[in-house]
């Protein structure tokens, strides 16, 4: 660790991965509520677990990112943070509003939790990602405007590379663009319309500057390459992220009450959207091709490429064969959709969050070399365990869409209604929970990973 | 390729591409703010709309359903529940609303379950009036069928 402030980072992420392992938990319940409806009803209704499954998503992910932050802005802008205790306490304050609103969901019915937390005030609640109530909202505004202060005043006394001004880019505009949370029309149409101004232009936007931003961090520091060189390319694939991605949101904007020119729009811009991830893994690999160092922890470079790959097939290929408006129009709203939002967001996101985590966390705990090469193969096995459950779920759920389209909505008449068709579908989602129980042993191994010592260690100790 | 391409070039094509095309979007707002009141019905937005909403998101339905297509994707789609269960007709759509409400969840073993929600009579009412009102948006004529 080359500065003492760069230690706020750890409570981050361990944080961050006892909030993941929460959030398969009950991606676990949904999944045998999906077999088996009376599943834990009605103590834990399917919205109750389903609100506790993304939220806790969205704040793992954050606490990741912010993590990542506080670890490599120092490092990056060579001086401390501006303001280490700061970011101590705003880390308690996320942490117990996240906890205090999980425990909301799941203590009292959601109608009564609006109700206690004066929802008719200033209603933000009960839509989908933004079910927080207004006050939890107005908490992650304080604490991501501290957040922001805190490492742009670290940025502003430091060196500026490209790497920390991307960084600071995403993170603002993270910030900037969850304030459209707080715009709740009545009009539904016009709701819809600016719910995606949060929604999308965090996950296909914003959001994929940070990713970029902390990959090409980890690059740089596990293999060498030049600078100049991999800043080039994060250059290359944010510009195309937003080229493709601003205007690639018409791919939402199809049946809620936009016009038909979206139908065209969304459909060209999205279709593009895989081409900045297609370049990232090509990326990733020439960079680690082309590696001058070798160093210890080799797991770090597997998290990379596998981020890499996996982002490019979750949210690139997956996005991309529902992306066009003809296609969408029957696969909107069915199991393709979830399909894609598994792998897209643990292909991106999660695994960004481990690959930081994976390059940082040893350093952090003191092992400037690396886990020990024990802790590395328990991580390795994880590592697989994860990916491959995640894209068996992906292909679990694809056939289940396919099924659901071919039964619910292509025929013109006579089509299965809603609950026929999933009473249908249920083997596949047999499968799909046996790939999610695959996933928390693999989940389990990487968490595991964490405490073994291994031989290094105990003679260095 | 990327030989040709220098890093000062990279970073031009950042900054003036994601300005080009957010002012762009930024533009395509403005005119799909001016076309929307042609297409959402906006001027049938009643009180009783608005309750509807607030009931809608206070019970968080969008945690088990989809509305035009967004959501959860274990209940059914309800932006057409309207033509579906109430045949275009309000009256038939707010009996069986009423009724539909009041036996939740169904004692079926197995089957995904509702909760009773103890919405009261004028809750109902705003409800069924939302999905009135949200079915009558034109959405480009999705969903392909009335199953949703």
């Amino acid at each position: 660790m080359k500065y003492e402030s760069q230690k706020v980072a750890k409570p981050y992420f361990i944080f961050a991965l006892i909030l993941f392992a929460g959030q398969v938990l009950f991606g676990l319940i949904m999944g045998m509520q999906y077999i088996d409806g009376d599943t834990l009803f009605p103590y834990i209704p399917f919205n109750v677990a389903r609100m506790v499954h993304t939220n806790l998503l969205i704040v793992w992910l954050l606490f990741g990112f912010m993590g990542a932050a506080y670890y490599l802005i120092p490092e990056e802008s060579e001086t401390e943070l501006f303001c280490p205790k700061l970011a101590i306490v705003m880390f308690w304050v996320f942490a117990a509003a996240g906890v205090a609103t999980i425990l909301g969901y799941l203590l009292v019915p959601y109608a009564e939790l609006a109700r206690l937390t004066g929802n008719v005030i200033w209603p933000t609640m009960g839509r989908e990602f933004l079910e927080q109530p207004t006050i939890t909202k107005l908490g992650i505004v304080v604490v991501a405007l501290a957040f922001i202060f805190n490492i742009g005043m670290t940025v502003l006394k430091g060196r500026k590379t490209v790497i920390n001004l991307i960084l600071i880019t995403g993170l603002i505009g993270l910030a900037v663009f969850f304030l459209f949370s707080f715009y709740n029309p009545i009009n539904l149409a016009l709701d819809k319309f600016f719910w995606w101004w949060v929604v999308h232009l965090w996950v296909e936007g914003v959001w994929e500057l940070i990713l970029g931003a902390i990959l090409a961090f980890v690059l740089v520091k596990i293999t060498g390459v030049d600078r100049e060189y991999i800043e080039k390319w994060l250059y290359l694939i944010i510009a195309l992220t937003l080229i493709s991605g601003l205007v690639g949101m018409g791919h939402h904007y199809y049946w809620i009450g936009t016009p038909k020119y979206w139908l065209w729009l969304g459909s060209f811009f999205s279709a593009l959207e895989p081409i900045p991830f297609f370049m990232m893994m090509l990326y990733a690999f020439s960079v680690v091709k082309k590696r001058r160092i070798n160093p210890n922890n080799k797991i770090a470079t597997t998290w990379a490429l596998g981020t890499a790959t996996m982002a490019f097939l979750g949210a690139g290929v997956w996005g991309f064969i529902h992306t066009l408006a003809p296609v969408n129009y029957y696969t909107h709203g069915t199991q393709i959709t979830a399909a894609h939002g598994h792998l897209a967001f643990f292909g991106a996101y999660a695994m960004i969050v481990m690959t930081i985590i994976s390059y940082a966390m040893p350093i952090l705990r003191g092992r400037e070399e690396g886990n020990p090469p024990e802790a590395q193969k328990v991580e390795r096995i994880a590592f697989w365990l994860m990916c491959i459950s995640m894209i068996g779920i992906t292909l679990a759920l694809t056939a289940a869409g396919v099924w659901q389209v071919s039964l619910q909505r292509l025929p013109e008449t006579g089509a299965t209604g809603f609950i026929d068709t999933q009473t249908q579908i249920n083997p596949v989602y047999w499968i799909r929970l046996l790939l999610g129980l695959l996933f928390t042993a693999g989940l389990a191994a990487y968490l595991a990973s964490f405490f073994i010592s291994g031989r290094t260690e105990s003679r260095s100790a | 390729m990327s030989e040709r391409i220098t890093k000062s070039m990279a970073r031009n094509i950042y900054f003036g591409g994601s300005l080009f095309f957010f002012l762009f979007l930024i533009g395509l707002t403005f005119d799909t703010m001016g076309e929307l009141p042609k297409r959402d019905n906006r001027e049938n937005i009643t009180a009783s709309v608005a309750l509807g909403k607030k009931v809608w998101e206070e019970n968080d339905c969008i945690g088990c359903h989809t509305l035009m297509g967004e959501g959860a994707y274990y209940a059914p789609e309800l932006a057409n529940v309207f033509n579906r269960r109430g045949k275009g007709d309000e009256k038939t759509f707010k009996q069986f609303m009423k009724v539909w409400m009041s036996i939740q969840p169904m004692d079926k073993p197995g089957r995904r379950k509702m909760p009773q929600f103890n919405l009261s009579d004028e809750e109902v009412n705003g409800l069924a009036d939302f999905l009135i009102w949200t079915s009558r948006i034109n959405d480009n004529d999705w969903p392909p069928n009335i199953e949703g």
